[in-house]
């Protein structure tokens, strides 16, 4: 105990963050804060993550503090921050916390005063710095990768896609589905770094390949699944896992171009009509519990430190990743939209 | 001279006052952002992007040719059909009139679901059995739901019946005499059909034509679930992606003109050629309808009527029945691999599942006795010229008819987001947007029924002394209880369908269960979709059986054509 209080000071001291963050003192789940959450009985929780996943990790944190309803509100990322946006713009206040696979969502929230800082020991102790806000307004939940997935009762493995250039080869045409950006934060977050690498340019040409465009990065997963299409161009990697896991003929194909990156940040929002709660649920997520949970039970890479990596997934330190650029995503968003609209037609 | 103060004159004023402002609202913020640039200074900017730019001329179009197609196609199905049933001794005559129906009782999106586990290329489940039969390659598909051919013909699915209906009672009323002085000079059966029974029947077929062509312009929900995969928008869903973030609220104004013009021209050009129906029905009093014997074609016909059925009723259902207990929805279930993994995740994991059914259901239930009430009055009003004036009030409440549904959600969207009552956010925007919709239907229905009802009785009660309001509470309203719960009937069932207002009003407080399904469609979750379409069917056909026992009228058959989903 005494040992990794020593050792949280050592990790902050050297960037100064005790000094110049806002950050409040980190917090833990005390019996007061269990109470006054319990008072209010329930806590909105706005995710991009898969229900299958969401759900089942709202009812355990449920069942660990009877009391507390958890009602998810899960939509695509990029829906999800329009959702925010408009009702907040009517003055609704709904959202207790939000949780969004587009981490360039949680910059203009902050800079707007949203979100309410809140840390936990977990956070501030388990949590690397680059993976939280300094000034202790939003912390990453999670991480995944947006992965390219065959069918391998459709595609046999010598001839399956060894990265972006291959899906190209009109081999494949009206063989892939794919998600959107104006809809899922994942593929945002994706369709920027694949720019960056490959530019637009291969964008246009994928979009003549007739791709089969559905709206989340969690479907591509189901329609390979389901044999709809033969590849999945991209998706959210935990799915794919998770559908292989369960006797699926699936293949997770790491590009060599190199594979997308996504973390998940998540926040408390100030004008939360269930602050305590929030806060409650927050806390026990990023605890090694909640973490666990997620990785148990979806296989994606924990941003405490605490929790080990699902066994049987590839670490991801042997995956050759893209870069991560919230703030460029944030600039580039609307061009995103624009151009990708203006080739796939949708 | 003492009278009891008669509170008709206010209650005209009010209603009117409501009328007014639920319509004139919505229309006028409308009008005003799609003149407006996004400054706010007036401008005809939106007009030019509307009809320069590729992103919206290409839905123009594509909707142009939906909607023709779905028109000529439901015109082709529901004519024969409707001739079938009304006109000749084919069998099951009485069910097929049923089922089609009770057809129309599944919302449009949830029959674009269900053909999408029957006919995407690959996994759907008539793809799989021609494979198996033929024994094609894998990728080889007979049918591509993902087309616009695809969804052009399931839009036609739940778009024939309106048509349907409306030529089958239009050849349950033509006149039989003239059938008979033709036959009687000595024209053969088919002449007679050619000569007599179809040339009075054209006119209700325009009228049809128009309503199916009206329909399939001004859905949002099939579109949404079949153009997009496919990688085109029709003018709908275009207008919905505005919404986007970030949102252009001017320009989706501007987009909604269209739809609300060609609406409101296509109306009167339907009043116009149901108009000119009233030649058949001059003076008198008619024989029934003679049938038309089939002979050896008895059976071959009653066989291809229920193969029409099968493509909105009977396939579409044993696909979400399949989806349902199946783990993934594209593989058949058995008895060894049926699973309620679907169901006790719907009901036990997903957290919107409740809330949602308690928003759809007091939001039905309320609108419903709102709607029928207003409806009620208004009709009265109208019916027994209550007041100077009353004929406007008829015309108010026949307007929103001309509202497609997404343009309403838009227009109440620009109206209620902003002081002085700013509804968005909570369950009234959706209540006012649902009695706006359903209105018309519900005051046509009833005004009908008021013409069934003889004022003498009223002016009994007048005579006696009771006020008007009275009069109707006490008198009129009992001999008019059947068509007022077929009413509140109607209206439930049509809310709990309601898709292309509700996606654009809705608030994650406000979530109602097409909004749901229609959230679970975007991930792709089709088991929980499964679940709830049947539970949303089932729903709606115990209410309809119940309204049916407690009315006695057949409710169905009332159910009056217009946008909807």
């Amino acid at each position: 105990m005494h040992r990794r209080t020593l050792l949280a000071s050592a990790a902050l001291l050297p960037f100064g963050a005790r000094v110049v963050s806002a950050a409040p003192p980190p917090e833990t789940i005390t019996p007061a804060l269990i109470e006054a959450a319990r008072k209010e009985g329930k806590v909105s929780y706005y995710t991009a993550m898969d229900l299958s996943v969401a759900e089942p990790m709202a009812r355990t944190f449920e069942a660990k503090f009877p009391g507390i309803t958890v009602r998810v509100e899960r939509s695509g990322a990029e829906r999800v921050f329009q959702r925010i946006g408009m009702e907040y713009q009517s003055k609704i206040y709904n959202c207790d916390v939000a949780n969004s696979s587009d981490a360039a969502h949680f910059l203009p929230w902050k800079r707007q005063g949203w979100l309410a800082p809140f840390v936990t020991v977990d956070m501030a102790e388990n949590v690397p710095a680059e993976q939280r806000d300094p000034d202790g307004t939003y912390v990453n939940q999670r991480t995944h990768l947006s992965t390219i997935a065959y069918n391998t009762s459709l595609v046999k493995p010598e001839d399956a896609p060894k990265g972006f250039a291959d899906l190209l080869d009109p081999k494949y045409a009206g063989k892939m589905v794919k998600g959107h950006p104006g809809y899922s934060g994942t593929i945002m977050t994706a369709t920027q770094q694949i720019v960056q690498v490959l530019g637009w340019g291969y964008f246009e040409k994928l979009a003549k390949q007739k791709v089969l465009q559905v709206q989340s990065a969690t479907e591509p997963p189901k329609k390979i699944e389901a044999g709809e299409r033969a590849i999945a161009v991209d998706g959210s990697d935990y799915l794919f896992w998770m559908a292989k896991e369960r006797g699926a003929p699936i293949q997770v194909v790491h590009a060599v171009e190199g594979t997308p990156m996504i973390s998940n940040p998540m926040a408390v929002f100030k004008a939360a009509p269930n602050p305590n709660a929030a806060r409650l649920l927050v806390a026990w997520i990023m605890s090694a519990e909640g973490q666990q949970f997620i990785v148990d039970l979806s296989g994606q890479y924990p941003a405490n430190k605490l929790v080990k990596a699902k066994a049987g997934r590839p670490a991801l330190a042997s995956i050759k990743t893209l870069p991560e650029d919230a703030a460029a995503v944030e600039k580039q968003a609307d061009e995103i939209k624009l151009k990708y609209a203006k080739f796939f037609k949708v | 001279m003492k009278r009891t103060f008669d509170l008709s004159r206010p209650v005209l004023i009010a209603v009117a006052a409501l009328l007014a402002v639920m319509i004139v609202l919505p229309v006028g913020w409308l009008v005003v952002y799609a003149f407006s640039s996004k400054e706010g200074g007036a401008s005809l900017g939106n007009f030019a992007t509307l009809f320069t730019d590729p992103t919206f001329v290409d839905p123009l179009i594509t909707t142009l040719i939906i909607a023709v197609s779905v028109s000529l196609l439901c015109c082709a199905i529901a004519a024969p059909l409707g001739w079938l049933v009304a006109r000749t001794d084919m069998p099951l005559a009485r069910s097929v009139r049923t089922l089609v129906m009770a057809s129309l009782v599944t919302p449009p999106f949830v029959g674009a679901i269900a053909w999408e586990m029957l006919a995407a290329p690959n996994s759907g489940l008539l793809n799989q059995l021609w494979r198996s039969l033929t024994g094609m390659p894998a990728d080889e598909a007979l049918l591509d739901i993902y087309s616009l051919e695809g969804l052009i013909f399931v839009i036609a699915c739940y778009t024939f019946p309106y048509v349907f209906i409306l030529v089958a009672n239009a050849l349950d009323r033509m006149p039989g005499e003239l059938e008979d002085a033709s036959s009687m000079l000595g024209a053969k059966t088919w002449d007679t059909a050619r000569r007599i029974t179809v040339p009075l029947a054209l006119p209700t077929l325009l009228a049809g034509a128009l309503v199916a062509f009206l329909q399939a312009m001004n859905l949002f929900g099939s579109p949404a679930i079949l153009a997009i995969p496919a990688g085109f928008h029709t003018l709908t869903t275009r207008i919905w992606s505005l919404f986007q973030f970030p949102p252009k609220p001017e320009l989706a104004a501007a987009a909604s003109l269209p739809l609300l013009v060609l609406t409101v021209l296509l109306l009167r050009a339907q009043a116009m050629a149901l108009g000119r129906r009233g030649y058949a029905v001059l003076g008198g009093k008619y024989g029934e309808p003679r049938l038309i014997k089939l002979g050896a074609l008895k059976w071959p016909a009653a066989g291809l009527a229920l193969l029409v059925l099968a493509m909105p009723l009977f396939l579409p259902y044993a696909a979400l029945f399949n989806s349902a207990f199946s783990r993934v929805a594209s593989r058949v279930i058995s008895f060894e691999t049926a699973t309620l993994h679907n169901f006790r995740f719907t009901f036990f994991e997903l957290s919107s599942t409740m809330p949602a059914l308690k928003n759809t259901f007091l939001l039905a239930t309320s609108t419903a006795t709102v709607g029928a009430l207003l409806a009620l009055l208004i009709a009265y009003i109208v019916a027994r010229k209550a007041v100077a004036g009353h004929r406007v009030l008829g015309f108010l409440a026949t307007a929103p008819l001309a509202i497609p549904g997404i343009v309403l959600g838009v227009g109440l969207f620009l109206a209620y987001t902003r002081p002085p009552l700013t509804l968005y956010g909570t369950l009234w925007i959706l209540l006012i947007a649902f009695v706006t919709i359903e209105l018309p239907a519900a005051y046509q229905q009833l005004s009908s029924a008021f013409h069934a009802v003889h004022p003498e009785l009223e002016e009994a009660g007048r005579m006696l002394g009771a006020s008007r309001l009275r009069t109707l509470a006490d008198i009129t309203a009992p001999l008019l209880r059947s068509a007022v719960i077929a009413t509140w009937c109607f209206i439930f069932v049509a809310v709990i369908r309601e898709l292309s207002a509700a996606v654009i009003l809705f608030t994650s407080d406000t979530k109602v269960l097409s909004v749901l399904i229609f959230d679970l469609k975007e991930s792709g979750d089709v088991g929980a979709i499964a679940v709830l379409s049947l539970v949303m069917v089932a729903i709606t056909t115990v209410v309809v059986a119940a309204a049916n026992r407690l009315g006695g009228t057949r409710t169905a058959g009332r159910l009056h054509a217009r946008a909807a989903g």
